[in-house]
């Protein structure tokens, strides 16, 4: 029930994103969610897009440092408390997020966030155990 | 002031006998004493009796860092350790630091030669010398140290660091004579004047810097921004330690080296030719006094050039030029030698690190800064920041172990260090020295 992100390490420089953005654009790779985690030197790119395994080549072929990351696509009700929801189970369980970003596109009428633990595995079984829908990466890719 | 009138302008004829005599002494002392020099002698065919004019020096075989290393810890050693009163121990080293020894007698020499560069600096038996270099295996502070009290002047043993109470002292014990390195000086200047104390208001007449090197451009701004006498000392620890040349206050043109000590040569680094007077080359020293730790043709790597020109302050030593290069890689760092090699195996012992690095030195603030650059491959990388984060620290704090300099580490994109003909460019050195 994983999905898969790409992540990719860019220099904090002027024009950077762009030239990651540049060649997915040629390799026609549609990016479907994005986050940043930035300091002053380097920032770490992470992306969810439709075709992993091209675009994770296209980008090393331009020199980046690229690393494909378990992620977990959560499923999460559009309305007050719905990510408050899913934050508690997981408290209740111990489980650490370690980052979380949104995807851009909903699934029906729910939103769909992204999650990247240290423990995967638990935290799928927990979220399942409790009804919440898990989102695996095929799926994820063609919404 | 000189010190030592009698040496110090001795006629140059007089001067090489003695540098003559002195040379065949040490050199029947150290083939019968140490092994690698009697090696290399035999090796090159020479008895030390076959060395008759100055010039027969050229024939013996250069002694190198490398040579020292081989020898560690104390192999170079020409008396046994009961005659050793002193261990001193070269700077910012992984693996080897050399390792030199000195008998009573050579604190004795060393105290004096330090009494003269003091002396040439305008030093006296009134002045208060407040000694910023570091105290330890470095031989900068205890070499300033004893000269000040053979010369009889009062020496404040501050140290290096805690800059801070070193401008209250300043203020307030009115030292006269500064002996430290230049960019800390410069600090120094900046820490007190945010405290309130400028330099005009101090009571210095003359500092002398050296340990790393510095430009006319930073002898202008310390005898403006400081108000002193601004004077290049120059010295090592294979060689002795600081006190092997000094400016004189009277020229500010040329340290003159102590040659009834030392005997200097100016090399071609790649032939090992030897260069006549004039000519821009390798330092090479003999030392014809020392008995702990006699050196024979020692490369010094550092690039300059001699002069023998009568001086307006009467010394008849040769002078050899502010010290322009190196002929190896080797960078100082707030006075911390430092090889780009020594980095790499820093860096090698942790996991992942692939040998794509680069070092940037800078001075900020008149304080030397290191940054080293490191290509992140995929075995480093992480999508975790704190990951990465924890990686800069990890390389930041063995620089530091190693070293004793702190160093900021900047994580870089794969092949975005320059390479030219397949070879990184490992050093980029801002400073303007």
């Amino acid at each position: 029930m994983q999905a898969e992100q790409i992540s990719i390490f860019i220099e904090n420089k002027a024009g950077r994103l762009s030239d990651v953005t540049g060649i997915l654009a040629q390799a026609k790779i549609n990016i479907r969610a994005l986050a940043v985690a930035d300091t002053s030197d380097f920032g770490v790119l992470r992306l969810i897009v439709n075709d992993n395994a091209k675009a994770e080549e296209a980008l090393k072929n331009s020199g980046f440092t690229v690393r494909k990351t378990r992620v977990v696509a959560v499923k999460v009700d559009d309305n007050p408390g719905g990510l408050h929801n899913i934050l508690n189970i997981l408290k209740n369980a111990g489980i650490n997020v370690e980052y979380m970003y949104a995807f851009i596109q909903q699934s029906g009428d729910k939103a769909i966030m992204i999650f990247r633990f240290d423990q995967t595995e638990e935290a799928i079984n927990v979220l399942m155990d409790k009804g919440v829908t898990v989102i695996d990466g095929k799926t994820l890719s063609t919404l | 002031m000189i010190f030592n009138i009698e040496y110090e302008t001795m006629p140059r004829e007089a001067l090489e006998s003695i540098q003559l005599k002195r040379l065949q002494a040490v050199l029947s002392h150290v083939y019968a004493t140490v092994p690698f020099y009697k090696k290399k002698l035999d090796d090159a065919g020479i008895l030390p009796g076959d060395i008759r004019t100055l010039k027969d020096l050229q024939r013996i075989p250069f002694t190198t860092k490398q040579d020292l290393r081989d020898n560690y810890p104390f192999g170079m050693f020409a008396v046994p350790m009961e005659n050793v009163v002193r261990i001193h121990a070269s700077s910012g080293t992984t693996g080897q630091p050399t390792v030199v020894g000195y008998t009573a007698r050579d604190i004795d020499t060393w105290a004096e030669l330090m009494a003269r560069a003091l002396s040439s600096a305008g030093a006296t038996r009134g002045d208060i010398i407040h000694n910023a270099y570091g105290y330890g295996l470095f031989t900068g502070g205890l070499g300033v140290h004893y000269g000040a009290e053979k010369l009889g002047a009062s020496v404040i043993p501050v140290s290096g660091g805690n800059t801070k109470r070193q401008a209250i002292i300043m203020r307030d014990f009115k030292p006269t004579i500064l002996t430290a390195t230049p960019s800390y000086t410069l600090h120094l200047a900046e820490a007190a004047e945010e405290m309130g104390i400028s330099f005009k208001d101090l009571h210095f007449k003359a500092g002398i810097f050296g340990a790393e090197p510095w430009s006319e451009d930073m002898r202008e701004e310390i005898e403006q921004k400081l108000n002193m006498d601004a004077l290049d000392i120059y010295g090592l620890s294979e060689v002795m330690g600081p006190g092997v040349s000094i400016e004189c206050r009277e020229a500010k043109k040329g340290l003159h080296i102590f040659e009834d000590h030392f005997i200097p040569e100016i090399i071609h680094p790649e032939t090992g030719e030897v260069l006549p007077y004039g000519e821009v080359g390798e330092l090479v020293f003999t030392t014809i006094t020392k008995e702990a730790f006699p050196i024979i043709r020692y490369r010094t790597r550092d690039i300059t050039k001699l002069n023998p020109e009568p001086c307006i302050c009467g010394r008849t030593h040769v002078r050899m030029d502010k010290v322009s290069g190196r002929s190896d890689d080797m960078l100082i760092i707030r006075g911390v030698n430092v090889f780009p090699s020594q980095i790499e195996s820093v860096l090698m012992q942790i996991d992942g690190v692939e040998p794509h690095y680069q070092l940037v030195v800078d001075r900020i603030d008149n304080l030397d800064t290191l940054t080293v650059r490191v290509e992140v491959g995929e075995q480093l990388f992480s999508d975790e920041v704190k990951k990465l984060q924890a990686l800069e620290s990890k390389i930041s704090k063995d620089i530091k172990e190693t070293f004793g300099i702190s160093a900021k580490v900047q994580l870089a994109e794969p092949k975005s260090i320059a390479r030219s003909e397949g070879k990184a460019t490992r050093v980029i050195d801002n400073r303007k020295i």
